[in-house]
């Protein structure tokens, strides 16, 4: 193990990483421990300027029902999950699929097409902007939350792909060829031997998607407009523009924006972390 | 209180109506976009709204309002995609992308009805492109220098006529240990209302439209006069530290605090100023002073307007609608304090009774021989208001860099307007 | 979908065989792919080809375009040469590239500093990487803030000894790499769990081995350690690369793009001219994103070749 395990080092700096490890957590986490101690001030801190000292009052609740019942926050979040899982859904189940095709397979123009797929992904989004937009207007799903998945799902089909192929590389390809000899339909193969096998993988990519899309925030701004399709991302900038300088509703509402993805986070971490460092090691 | 006021507006609003040709009943969707996203203004467009719903019982109206920001930006997507039977804009230039693409429908025959053509003969010039209207206003305020009048009094000041005495008074509040301006300049706009009052106080109100129009350089000796008077401002320190990074409303707690005295803006910012506590006593105005001798005084008073989607489904009740929005009884009741606190566009409204919405009625309609400008991202065609906007920001920031910035302006003018 | 017809080739009977039966190895992927392949093609590829097409054209967006050749690559040039705004976005975009990059040994050090096992170390490592969980219109906001020169923990810290206030986000000197340090936040905690990953799968032999020949400390990551590490460094690197050539969130919402556009990346400044508040030009954003795409085209090329290789490599 690197570097030398604490338990084999001298007292002394046992001692020293032990009060190291929460001071340098807090230096990490200040920007936020900042905005979470602004969400649960009251209005008149910020006239007052006091901004840094003992809240003169606790007011995150009132703060947090604010954000919750008097503003479009609960739409918003509710956009956002109408659009993360179709996407979600849509782009797993394809890249299942293209994953399963190029990664089982061997037949001309497979590497091709997987590069194309890797290329894809690698684009700078921003070049689809004017095109994607057009298109998704001539197709009268513009501001709508389809409009939107269907390009998210699009375009996540090439990092997923990328993902799901490179982990069914890694099976066994044994079992296929062991049940290619019993006779076994391809489509059943792709059912009943490498899908389940891919439940990992396909939990792990789930909850990456799931981040990715919920804080995406350009192409709600370049495809939808206003409170009936706009997830929170962008409607937390409506938010803001209708609080402005209203610091503790603010940092609320921010708070609420970023809470779900982090929740997903801690709730599914196993997996979370699974399908982020799939490949950084052999 | 609105559903007092209801009936009455209805019955006259139905008068006005009547007077216009079309008096068969309306039927149908009519789909209204609006970007009047904040609550005074909302609650008053929905009103108004309903008044109009109870006028027309088999109407089926349908209202959408768009954050006021964002609606900038996606009023292009709708107009081609979506569009709706009514839609609010900006008057002057601001309408021109859309009149090119033919994407506004042609109202000049609404602007032929008596009723229009008498009552709003004086906004007629900012709804004309190529000798056409293209939309109807609903509102109009003016701009103008809004300051702390106890901070005035406490210093022994008085409101200054003259470049000379502004400058003075500035003075006193620097070494009061106050700032003289605030501003936020983060979304840039702001420092256009600063350009507009001090070319047109500079070089008038013509020089100022020809500079808009793209027929004159910037690098004139008379555009760079202006700029002269405004670095006065700036090397003075006049203005408040970090504007670039404030919004305009992050702006005013430092005149509410009394931080410092002055704020040139447009007469919605004395809503906030009043919620945030300041009461009329406290808060005051005065016209932008005279700069060059013998230039005509011409103000800022951009103008709210109601267009029709040339793609609307439902154009008959559209044009109802506009005509109702214009009428007398509407524009006075909209426009009164309780409601949008601005002034009417309609010459037959009368002006609420609001010490500020009078001073500014008198300021626009007696002490603004020079002409009236909408504003200058409104007069400007947007790339060039962009560009110059974000130059004049730096300049604020950095004075040493104006050659540079007017040889870049200078350039975009050449690009832009060719 | 493209598989429906297939169950009833599957259920047939084993001798005379369908064409389909007979071919079923050749044709299956390609029904499998057809869905993705296509989808993508139509949001993804196509797209690009598009992007190439409407950057020769000036065209408002709303009205009729107008061919007009690369005249908007003129513009650009003209823009590069008068150091305009398309100077300072390229020139900011080279910034993001190189900074961004701290992010890898950023990560790499606070990997080292967690790789133990004392107690609650767990939650520690969560607690260190769920900054890149939080979305980065959030982060922007946060550190918008943090920055604010009136009350912003930052100012706030340094005027204990004495200094600031600066602004960080008003000041054209600052301002770009104030926005960097916001984005390596998220980006080292990315980095981070690439490296726990990989530190966990360093072989204790090697180390061991290391050991005996003496080697300690700086010695033994640099020839021990960092050599294992190389999947994780070369994930690292790409996703890192991709990060900053597709920085726009925290620029839209911390300064957009100002004071006077010297924040600008080439991402923005493409949105800016093409469909913000008076942008109008979407040939002209078009240009910008194939110079941006060509930039990433480099980047791009060097993944595919490296993939290629590993490739051959393997099967």
């Amino acid at each position: 193990m690197f570097p030398t395990p604490i338990e084999k080092t001298s007292r002394s700096w046992q001692l020293t990483y032990q009060t190291l490890l929460p001071i340098a957590l807090i230096m990490w986490l200040l920007p936020l421990i900042a905005v979470a101690v602004f969400s649960i001030r009251p209005d008149a801190d910020f006239t007052t300027g006091n901004y840094w000292g003992i809240p003169s009052s606790f007011e995150g609740i009132a703060n947090y029902s604010r954000v919750f019942f008097e503003s479009d926050m609960p739409r918003y979040l509710l956009n956002s999950v109408f659009i993360t899982v179709p996407t979600v859904i849509g782009a797993v189940a394809l890249s299942c699929m293209t994953g399963f095709a190029l990664g089982i397979y061997k037949f001309r123009g497979n590497l091709w097409i997987f590069f194309m797929f890797v290329a894809g992904n690698f684009v700078p989004f921003q070049i689809l902007m004017v095109p994607v937009r057009d298109l998704t207007l001539s197709m009268g799903l513009y501001n709508t939350i389809p409009g939107l998945v269907l390009f998210h799902i699009a375009f996540q089909t090439g990092f997923c792909t990328l993902f799901m192929r490179n982990f069914i590389r890694a099976l066994p390809y044994e079992l296929i060829e062991a049940a290619r000899v019993e006779g076994i339909a391809e489509w059943r193969i792709f059912w009943y031997v490498v899908l389940p096998l891919m439940k990992p993988a396909i939990a792990a990519l789930s909850v990456l998607i799931f981040t990715f899309i919920w804080n995406d925030y350009f192409w709600a701004v370049v495809l939808t407009q206003g409170v009936e399709s706009q997830p929170v991302t962008a409607g937390i900038t409506s938010f803001n523009a209708q609080y402005r300088a209203a610091y503790h509703l603010m940092s609320a509402g921010s708070i609420v924006a970023a809470l779900p993805p982090v929740l997903m986070f801690f709730l599914m971490q196993r997996h979370f972390i699974a399908g982020l460092t799939l490949g950084a090691v052999k | 209180m609105r559903s007092i006021i209801k009936a009455p507006l209805a019955a006259l609003a139905a008068s006005a109506v009547l007077a216009g040709p079309v008096s068969a009943e309306l039927t149908g969707d009519l789909k209204i976009f609006l970007d009047t996203s904040n609550p005074a203004p909302r609650a008053t467009m929905e009103a108004m709204i309903a008044d109009f719903q109870d006028l027309h019982p088999d109407l089926n109206i349908e209202t959408t309002v768009i954050d006021r920001e964002e609606y900038k930006t996606q009023i292009r997507n709708f107009l081609t995609a979506n569009p709706p039977d009514v839609a609010t804009w900006y008057a002057a230039n601001r309408m021109r992308p859309y009149v090119d693409a033919e994407l506004f429908e042609d109202v000049s025959d609404l602007w032929q009805e008596p009723e229009i053509a008498e009552n709003l003969a004086s906004t007629k010039g900012a709804m004309t492109i190529d000798g056409k209207q293209w939309g109807v206003p609903y509102t109009y305020y003016q701009w103008g220098v809004y300051y702390r009048k106890d901070i005035y009094e406490e210093l022994g000041l008085e409101e200054p006529n003259t470049w000379d005495a502004f400058k003075a008074n500035c003075q006193a509040i620097l070494d009061s240990g106050r700032k003289c301006f605030t501003i936020g300049t983060k979304f840039l706009w702001t420092a256009g209302g600063w350009f507009d009052y001090l070319n047109m106080r500079t070089n008038g109100f013509d020089f100022h439209m020809q500079l808009a129009n793209g027929e004159v350089s910037w690098e004139d000796d008379r555009v760079k006069q202006t700029f002269a008077n405004w670095q006065e401002l700036v090397d003075m320190g006049a203005f408040i530290d970090n504007h670039q990074t404030y919004s305009w409303q992050e702006a005013l707690p430092f005149m509410v605090n009394g931080d410092a005295v002055h704020y040139l803006m447009g007469n919605f910012a004395v809503a906030p100023l009043r919620d945030a506590g300041l009461t009329d006593d406290q808060i005051d105005f005065y016209q932008f002073p005279a700069i060059t001798d013998g230039i005509a005084l011409a103000e800022d008073a951009p103008t709210d307007t109601f267009h029709i989607p040339a793609n609307a489904a439902n154009k008959e009740a559209a044009r109802e609608f506009l005509r109702f929005v214009v009428s007398a009884d509407v524009q006075t009741e909209i426009n009164n304090g309780q409601n949008l606190g601005q002034l009417p566009v309609n010459a037959q409204s009368s002006v609420d009774d609001d010490k500020f919405l009078n001073e500014g009625f008198a300021m626009l309609s007696s002490n603004s021989p020079g002409g009236v400008a909408q504003f200058w991202d409104r007069d400007a065609p947007a790339e060039m208001a962009k560009a110059s906007m974000e130059g004049f920001q730096e300049f604020m920031v950095k004075p040493e860099n104006l050659d540079r910035i007017l040889a870049r302006l200078e350039r975009a003018r050449q690009r832009i307007y060719q | 979908m493209a598989t429906t017809a297939m169950p009833v080739s599957g259920t047939g009977p084993g001798d005379g065989r369908s064409w389909f039966h007979r071919n079923q190895i050749a044709i299956t992927p390609w029904l499998f792919l057809a869905p993705g392949v296509l989808f993508f093609l139509f949001y993804v590829i196509f797209p690009v080809f598009q992007s190439f097409n409407i950057s020769l054209y000036a065209w408002d967006g709303l009205g009729e375009a107008e061919f007009v050749g690369l005249r908007n690559y003129e513009d650009l040039y003209w823009e590069f040469v008068d150091r305009d705004a398309f100077y300072t976005s390229l020139k900011n975009n080279i910034l993001w590239l190189l900074l961004y990059l701290l992010a890898i040994p950023a990560g790499l050090l606070i990997a080292l500093f967690l790789n133990q096992t004392v107690a609650g170390i767990r939650i520690y490592k969560s607690l260190f990487f769920f900054p890149f969980v939080i979305s980065q219109v959030v982060v922007g906001l946060v550190f918008t803030w943090f920055y604010d020169p009136t009350f912003g923990l930052l100012n706030t810290i340094i005027g204990w000894f004495g200094l600031g206030p600066i602004s960080v986000l008003g000041d054209e000197r600052y301002v770009t790499y104030g926005i960097i340090a916001a984005g390596l936040w998220p980006q080292t905690a990315y980095c981070m769990i690439l490296y726990l990953t990989g530190l966990n799968a360093v072989d204790p032999e090697q180390i061991e081995a290391g050991r005996l020949d003496g080697a300690k400390g700086w010695k033994m990551l640099w020839y021990v350690v960092i050599p294992q590490l190389k999947p994780a460094t070369f994930i690292a690197f790409v996703v890192t690369i991709i990060g900053a050539l597709r920085s726009f969130d925290l620029i839209s919402i911390m300064t957009q793009g100002g004071p006077f556009g010297s924040s600008r990346v080439l991402a923005f400044y493409m949105f800016e001219v093409a469909l913000s508040e008076y942008g109008f030009r979407m040939g002209y954003g078009a240009a910008i994103a194939v110079v941006l795409f060509l930039i990433m085209l480099c980047f791009i090329a060097y993944f595919l070749w490296s993939m290629y290789r590993e490739e051959r490599g393997a099967r």
